[in-house]
């Protein structure tokens, strides 16, 4: 498994500076306010952005010279709002996750459509969603979506998974559950990138956080660390202080 | 090949020949009493019906991956801008005095659809690859098309000039014969052939433009697929036989749900259907007993448009949802 790895990344009035190294089978989440850049940092490390200065490298390779179906083999991308355009089975849905697979008709890393099956089976078990493989989209609850759009981007068998807010619109339950699933990717040695704005979700299942601000980064390493209460109510500016022990902590919010 | 594709191959293989028999004078394929049956039928009712089948399936081809490509069941193969450029080239035939020679007409069209080509091309190169601004340089295109041939009508010379023009206009197959054939079926076909490999982009655009870069999708390839693909096959129908419309729109909307729904799987089915629905419906055009034949455009709307409405009522009431999903 390769590092993904940013250097000097800045994009005007969005990001300044970024250096980051992201390993591989670690969930780390990025957390900051509105307007802090999460997003187009998200994007540049999908390779989805044109730079200006900086780089993103894959393994040592920088992604804006890699083909972009190479590219989308080794990292997939779930935007903030995603949109199904046409009322697709679950199944089929899923399986657009392999187009990056199904290119030119000699090239050495399309598979067979029999792989491409097996690929879409793994990504339906892992969300559990195989009982509803054949269901309309437009049939699914919030929860169910959420799980169908991430098991697109399982369905590609990236190393690495990039999700822009993933949680938003999930209830308490389904959340926990989309992210135990996510964390088992993590465990299976896939990089994780998350894009959070619920910090004890971060605190709580992420290996590691990178707190933004203002386009640079102002926090990075183990959750403890990186959401500490007095960094938190500058960043955010609130009264943040933190309740419960490991694994159960919850953010209490005072007067500003 | 799926069973839909079979299905419809089968549909066309028994509808072309009944189309050859049908029309104001009947054939009883049994008894060609008639001494003129042979050259009815492969002089006249042969190309013809091979016209339609060739011109109905560019129409469907077309309107499915514009409806894949702008993620939106209303788009049609008229919104690049294409048709009207080729029918502003023929109304220019006509203005100039020239739609009596043969080959005129067609060439000028063909040019007219050549330029709406050209300018898209250069439009997508300028842009980032996006959906938006590439769509609206086409809708440009095709308001600019339109005036410029309201304009031209209006300048015609004289009244006969201009109920020629509009005649025309109207589209029709009468007439026409193997020369068209001639010249429509080697672009449409490999037009088709454009816009079946613009299938996996179109496909991976069904997330969205976000997820499609993600996916490996290359903007620029994709609208040159897309600009060539609906070019040819769009360019040669205006050019033999004017302004067909409501194909495009309506046939991607008759085969999706007979599909999984992925862009890419509709382009075969919905030519397949297209080329149908045209042969049959130019049938029809022989067979109403009107002073003059019926007018295939419209004929089309005609027919088409209740059965369209008809067709959305029913699909709302079974709380199918397409476009839009967000």
């Amino acid at each position: 498994m390769t590092a993904l790895r940013a250097t000097d990344l800045t994009l005007p009035g969005r990001l300044t500076g970024v250096d980051l190294t992201l390993r591989p089978g670690e969930v780390t989440a990025i957390v900051g306010p509105n307007g802090a850049g999460k997003s187009s940092l998200l994007a540049c490390l999908a390779g989805l952005l044109a730079l200006e200065t900086g780089a993103v490298t894959c393994g040592g390779e920088a992604l804006a010279a890699l083909p972009p179906r190479e590219r989308a083999r080794r990292i997939g991308y779930l935007p903030q709002t995603p949109e199904i355009a046409w009322d697709v089975s679950v199944e089929t849905l899923v399986s657009l996750g392999r187009l990056p697979w199904q290119g030119a008709a000699r090239h050495p890393a399309r598979t067979t459509p029999a792989e491409d099956a097996a690929a879409v089976d793994r990504a339906l078990a892992a969300m559990d969603l195989s009982a509803l493989r054949h269901r309309p989209v437009s049939h699914l609850s919030g929860g169910e979506r959420a799980r169908a759009l991430a098991a697109r981007v399982l369905a590609g068998e990236p190393a690495w998974l990039l999700a822009d807010e993933p949680l938003a619109n999930l209830d308490l339950a389904h959340a926990a559950a989309l992210v135990a699933l996510l964390r088992a990717q993590a465990g299976e040695g896939r990089g994780v990138v998350l894009v959070l704005h619920d910090l004890a979700m971060a605190m709580n299942r992420a290996d590691r956080v990178v707190v933004l601000e203002r386009g640079r980064i102002v926090a990075d390493g183990p959750p403890e660390q990186a959401l500490e209460a007095a960094l938190v109510s500058r960043v955010w500016q609130v009264q943040a202080c933190w309740w419960g022990g490991p694994g159960t902590r919850a953010l209490a919010l005072g007067q500003p | 090949m799926t069973r839909l594709n079979l299905t419809l191959i089968t549909a066309l293989l028994v509808a072309v020949p009944l189309s050859l028999l049908a029309g104001r004078v009947w054939i009883d394929p049994f008894h060609p009493a008639l001494p003129n049956a042979t050259l009815i039928v492969l002089g006249l009712r042969l190309p013809r019906a091979v016209l339609a089948v060739t011109l109905g399936a560019g129409l469907g081809a077309a309107g499915a991956a514009m409806q894949g490509y702008l993620r939106n069941p209303l788009a049609d193969p008229g919104l690049f801008g294409i048709a009207p450029a080729a029918a502003l080239g023929a109304v220019l035939s006509f203005w100039l005095g020239l739609a009596a020679q043969a080959w005129a007409l067609p060439l000028f069209a063909l040019v007219g659809s050549g330029g709406a080509m050209a300018l898209l091309g250069l439009i997508a190169g300028r842009s980032d690859g996006g959906v938006a601004l590439f769509t609206l340089a086409g809708m440009m295109i095709a308001s600019l098309a339109g005036a410029l041939m309201s304009l031209v009508i209006s300048l015609a010379p004289n009244a006969f000039a201009q109920s020629e023009i509009v005649t025309w206009l109207m589209g029709a197959l009468t007439d026409r014969g193997w020369a068209e054939v001639r010249l429509a079926l080697p672009p449409t076909l490999a037009g088709i052939v454009l816009l079946r490999l613009a299938g996996p982009g179109l496909d991976a655009l069904v997330l969205g433009e976000a997820t499609a870069r993600s996916l490996g999708l290359d903007p620029r390839r994709l609208q040159a697929l897309l600009i060539a693909g609906v070019g040819l096959t769009v360019g040669a129908g205006v050019a033999v036989a004017g302004i067909i419309g409501f194909v495009g729109l309506v046939v991607p909307h008759l085969v999706r749900p007979l599909t999984d729904r992925r862009p890419s799987r509709l382009i075969v089915p919905a030519a397949l259907a297209g080329g149908l629905l045209l042969l049959l419906a130019d049938s029809l055009c022989r067979l109403v007993p009107l002073v003059t034949e019926l007018r295939l455009g419209i004929a089309l709307s005609l027919i088409g448009a209740p059965f369209f409405l008809w067709l959305l009522l029913r699909l709302r009431r079974r709380g199918v949802r397409d476009g839009g999903l967000g």
